[in-house]
């Protein structure tokens, strides 16, 4: 008899590969994402029954696959499903290497991340169906009641079935701006478990692994499209600075501040490794112009020895790109350490002229920094209080009231 | 097959250009051509519209439509297409799309 805990191991260790392909998988073979939904749960929860008493199978993926399309045959069955349908179901593969499984996950995270569907509604619904996260799961990591969080997904597939949103890959016309749709989504759902910081918050943290296994899952099912390359590299480069970038209050370390050591450099190494090989296919986008930026950051020994030079040239090619008021900034800022604070200013005064950014912290604060640097401290005073006005976080207004501290001394 | 009813919606325009119906002509005569337009049409003005209300066994009749915006239902385009994708590309290729919002709704049995 094989112990519980191993048992559940083990289904953990199946379920995280193969929830996300038996459900892709039974969606195409009965157009029915509820019933597929069911039949993997089925799946799961028979694996947890039978394995304690038989051992863990020695394909253990596809006994799974196989106990969940028997479900879908014997409730199709049930419900008087016509013959050549339940013919498809019979014949669904067994987990093959060679199979195009993997073809269904992407019609799936394809369908899911629609862009006819709210941007909330994609995002759940992708981690319900190819990560698995339970609905409570779910709103846990997005602070929402379960039954917000429930309705949300059952709109949303509703609206998937009702519309007649098609269960497919694009066609190539619609290719670059749907994978665009969904490298955002999965963007989105990374930068919602990085903006999770505190430890109460592991559930939102944990929105990070699951961005990352999706990213790499695409990594692996795109491999010729250079942004999905890109878009891993970012989310393993931001990763990879977990453990340092707080402290043991939780407040948030500026990147020049970190322990370096506490970096996971095996992460920055496989990163760099990707962003190098998405740009020699010499058709970059913001996902390998911003995953080479922070790699620039991950592979240099010290703050002081960053090559500020090559990540303001970064920032040219991004802000053309992406010319958002917060990249242009941050190209100021970048701009500034390469040439020096008076080559910076101009920048951030031209942002600040815009009006583009009122409102927002960072921008006085930029300001504030760069005056301060000039040694022209009264306006640096002026620039550090009306970013303190503006808000941001506790840390982050403690910096600034020491650095207005510091000018007015 | 699925069917999806186009609403061509927004403010009428006093002075619609000119180029603007030779361009929805070349529209219905694509959409009709590839077999996706079943029909179509504009619509009467709004402030034309008669709203029927039964109510106890009662016809109630009011002027004008049933609800007072500016953006109204100028005119609709019955399409049958493979899926929403089909049916956003025909929508938006009609020449009205430019101008205003063209709401693409299934229909319920389709």
């Amino acid at each position: 008899v094989v112990e519980l805990t191993e048992v559940e191991a083990a289904v953990a260790e199946v379920f995280r590969e193969e929830w996300g392909r038996m459900v892709a998988t039974l969606i195409r073979l009965t157009g029915d994402w509820d019933l597929a939904e069911e039949c993997a749960q089925d799946a799961v929860a028979r694996a947890l029954e039978r394995w304690p008493q038989d051992g863990v199978p020695r394909k253990p993926g596809a006994w799974l696959t196989t106990t969940a399309r028997n479900q879908a045959r014997n409730r199709l069955r049930r419900a008087g499903l016509e013959a050549a349908k339940l013919q498809e179901v019979m014949a669904m593969a067994v987990v093959d290497e060679s199979s195009d499984f993997g073809d269904d996950r992407l019609r799936l995270i394809f369908t899911c991340c629609h862009p006819a569907l709210p941007l909330e509604g994609r995002v759940a619904l992708t981690l319900r169906t190819l990560a698995g996260l339970t609905t409570p799961e779910i709103a846990r990591a997005f602070l929402v009641s379960e039954s917000t969080m429930a309705q949300r997904i059952v709109r949303t597939k509703r609206k998937i079935r009702q519309a007649g949103i098609p269960y497919r890959v694009p066609p190539a016309h619609l290719l670059p701006e749907r994978t665009t749709a969904v490298l955002g989504v999965v963007y989105l759902l990374f930068n919602e478990g990085y903006a999770a910081t505190s430890g109460a918050d592991r559930v939102r943290g944990e929105l990070c692994a699951e961005a990352i296994h999706l990213a790499r899952m695409l990594a692996r099912l795109m491999p010729d499209d250079p942004e999905v390359l890109g878009l891993l590299a970012l989310t393993l480069l931001q990763d990879s600075r977990r453990d340092a970038r707080q402290d043991s209050d939780g407040d948030l370390i500026p990147l020049e501040e970190q322990d370096r050591d506490l970096w996971d450099h095996i992460a920055i190494a496989e990163a760099s490794d990707l962003v190098e090989a998405a740009l020699r296919r010499g058709a970059p986008g913001p996902y390998q112009v911003q995953a080479a930026i922070a790699a620039c950051h991950g592979t240099a020994p010290s703050a002081a020895d960053t090559d500020w030079r090559q990540i303001a040239g970064l920032y040219a090619h991004l802000v053309q790109m992406v010319p958002t008021a917060v990249v242009r900034l941050n190209r100021a800022v970048a701009v500034a350490m390469a040439d020096g604070p008076a080559a910076g200013l101009p920048l951030v005064d031209e942002l600040d002229e815009s009006g583009e950014l009122a409102g927002y912290h960072l921008l006085p604060a930029t300001r504030a920094d760069l005056l301060r640097r000039l040694g022209r401290h009264r306006e640096a005073a002026d620039s550090y209080r009306a970013a303190l006005d503006l808000g941001g976080t506790e840390a982050e207004r403690r910096f600034l009231a020491q650095r207005l501290a510091e000018v007015t001394a | 097959m699925m069917r999806y009813l186009l609403l061509i919606c927004g403010e009428p325009i006093e002075t619609m250009p000119t180029e603007m119906d030779t361009e929805t002509a070349a529209w219905v005569e694509e959409m009709d051509g590839r077999g996706v337009r079943k029909f179509g049409n504009a619509l009467s003005p709004a402030s034309t519209a008669t709203t029927v209300r039964s109510v106890d066994g009662e016809v109630l009749l009011s002027d004008g439509p049933f609800t007072e915006t500016k953006e109204q239902i100028l005119g609709f385009d019955l399409i049958e297409c493979a899926d929403l994708d089909e049916a956003i590309e025909v929508a938006a290729k009609h020449p009205w799309a430019k101008f205003g919002p063209i709401e693409v709704r299934a229909l319920w049995s389709s």
